[in-house]
């Protein structure tokens, strides 16, 4: 496990953060710019001390201020990866991936470095200098830096943050390979959600310098503290999902969800059997108090209403549950009058294939 | 334009003194930069002020206080004498250890102004690869800084090379000891006749003055461009 819980002071701002993770998978941090994320990680890196706190790391405490114990960031083999890459000026590319290596020596070796530089194409780039290469190459360096350090968590700062779109799209792909070969925790942090959706396992919501939310990502996704920050625009169920089949002539792929629901949309992944996770957002799903009929709509799943809750003036955040897997739909106030919606009605709720969108995302 | 063995030996002296003074001085002032830049401790301003004290002071001043503190008979200089035997007062280290106090500021100068663009992300982030201060220090500040003890060291040699004042107030004006460039030049006005001497030993100092600064440009053109900065 991997357990914070520190307080820190720094002129009006008061980060008060607790939270406990599993260390398989990686663990998105997320929240506004500004709600000490960074802070977080630079207390968990040791480069920053918190006034109050402990943080431990599969049983070894790093910090314990209740017994005056705190780790030098050099003494706790915890890997960062800044949002500036940070790699060192005066040294090639194959010295800066050294830097930590050579650092490391006496320590188990579990990441090799023949499988760094493949699965982060870093061979080409070995006789460079940081300042030949673009944003991208600098990043994809610091984090084979960083892994060669032999960590035993991985912390990465919003490392997609300085880059561009296509830049962007170029590294995402390391990351996820990152996330499925190596048996390593990482620590994500973001204020993009769709980068949280294609990389975390799991979720900490943070706000004002409080965690606000935490848990598997398929659980917190409807959580109510993620509206507030996502928007009521960008919010919906993040569900892991089965192919079920493909048919070709209509580019429609069957998915599972849950144990028995079952989603119709054009997937990433068609390859029967493939994991794929689907985000339905809250604004995309109608509900319907009977089976639907002449719609044009694809899919309609029978469950039932677990919980309303009033969201603003004539909003309504409605959790669903479809057999296993829940969805949220924001559905107007007149409309839980008008369809009789209470907690434990059965209801279908109704989604457009075309507005689903699916990713591949294999278990790791 | 032939030279005299006498303005040889000036020349011979001068490289010798400067050269001491640089290789004295380079650690000293690497520490002191360190200090002013990145230290946080009471009276920084009074280590700041007594550092650039030489720029400000007449450099004989400067020489009569270290006649007073490095005599035979001065604070430090008794103790020296008295236990290894060390004189510095009218030797040629006494000329290096002249010149070292007055080019001393030169060098902090352009030391800090380097260290003061070294990113300290930077040691952050070697921090968290598992290297300790010391470690840190030599792997990242000190190559980083490396711009400005070239400069600096340039700097202050070429400034040893031309100190006067301090030289002459403080180990006088011995032939083959402590007679630098300067101070012949300077006898050599002081000599019926010996205008075509000084004409010399002048063009001497601009030619060297010159290469001096060439050699600086051409060192920190040499090291920006492996840093990316160029």
């Amino acid at each position: 496990m991997i357990h914070v819980d520190v307080a820190l002071r720094r002129g009006d701002f008061t980060l008060d953060a607790r939270f406990e993770t599993p260390e398989a998978g990686v663990v998105a941090l997320f929240g506004r710019s500004g709600c000490g994320k960074t802070t977080l990680v630079n207390l968990m890196s040791g480069l920053l001390r918190p006034d109050r706190g402990r943080i431990e790391i599969g049983g070894e405490t790093l910090l314990d201020t209740a017994s005056a114990r705190c780790l030098a960031p050099e003494e706790r083999h915890v890997g960062y990866v800044f949002q500036d890459a940070r790699l060192f000026p005066h040294l090639s590319v194959a010295e800066n991936l050294d830097y930590g290596l050579r650092r490391s020596r006496g320590r188990a070796h579990v990441i090799a470095y023949d499988d760094v530089i493949a699965l982060l194409a870093l061979g080409p780039l070995l006789d460079r200098r940081p300042y030949s290469l673009s944003g991208g190459e600098r990043q994809r360096v610091a984090l084979g830096r960083a892994l060669l350090a032999q960590p035993r968590l991985l912390l990465l700062d919003e490392p997609l943050a300085s880059l561009d779109a296509a830049r962007r799209e170029e590294v995402l792909p390391f990351l996820e390979a990152l996330r499925l070969r190596l048996v390593l925790p990482m620590i994500y942090v973001s204020h993009a959600f769709d980068e949280v959706l294609r990389l975390a396992t799991h979720l900490v919501v943070l706000e004002a310098g409080q965690v606000v939310a935490q848990g598997p990502l398929t659980e917190v996704s409807c959580d109510p503290a993620l509206t507030a920050i996502v928007g009521p625009a960008a919010v919906g169920a993040v569900l892991d999902a089965q192919v079920l089949d493909s048919d070709a002539a209509t580019g429609l792929t069957r998915v599972r969800v849950g144990r028995s629901g079952e989603l119709r949309l054009r997937a990433a992944q068609v390859a029967a059997g493939a994991r794929v996770r689907v985000q339905v957002l809250a604004r995309d799903v109608i509900l319907s108090d009977r089976a639907p009929e002449g719609l044009s709509v694809r899919n309609a799943l029978r469950g039932h209403i677990v919980l309303i809750e009033p969201q603003g003036d004539e909003a309504c955040r409605t959790l669903v549950d479809l057999d296993g897997a829940q969805v949220v739909a924001h559905v107007t106030r007149d409309a839980v009058a008008a369809l009789r919606l209470r907690p434990g009605a059965e209801v279908w709720a109704l989604v457009k294939a075309v507005s689903l969108r699916s990713h591949s995302f294999p278990p790791g | 334009m032939p030279f005299t063995a006498a303005e040889i030996d000036a020349l011979r002296l001068s490289f010798g003194v400067a050269a001491r003074s640089v290789l004295f001085s380079l650690p000293f002032a690497t520490l002191i930069a360190w200090l002013l830049v990145r230290g946080r401790f009471r009276g920084r301003f009074v280590l700041d002020a007594l550092v650039h004290l030489p720029l400000v002071l007449p450099p004989v001043v400067v020489g009569y206080l270290l006649l007073v503190l490095f005599g035979r008979r001065g604070a430090i200089g008794g103790w020296l004498y008295d236990s290894f035997g060390i004189q510095l007062a009218f030797t040629t280290a006494g000329a290096a250890l002249a010149t070292a106090v007055m080019s001393f500021p030169l060098m902090v100068r352009a030391m800090r102004l380097s260290l003061e663009a070294v990113d300290q992300g930077l040691e952050d982030a070697a921090r968290t690869l598992g290297a300790g201060p010391i470690d840190r220090f030599v792997s990242i500040t000190l190559p980083l800084m490396l711009p400005g003890i070239l400069a600096g060291g340039v700097t202050a040699f070429a400034a040893s090379l031309g100190e006067f004042g301090a030289v002459i107030t403080f180990v006088s004006n011995i032939p083959g000891e402590t007679r630098t460039l300067p101070l012949a030049l300077y006898t050599a006005i002081q000599t019926p006749g010996g205008d075509a001497a000084a004409a010399r030993i002048a063009g001497l100092s601009l030619a060297l003055g010159f290469t001096g600064l060439a050699v600086s440009e051409w060192l920190a053109r040499r090291v920006r461009r492996t840093l990316g900065q160029a």
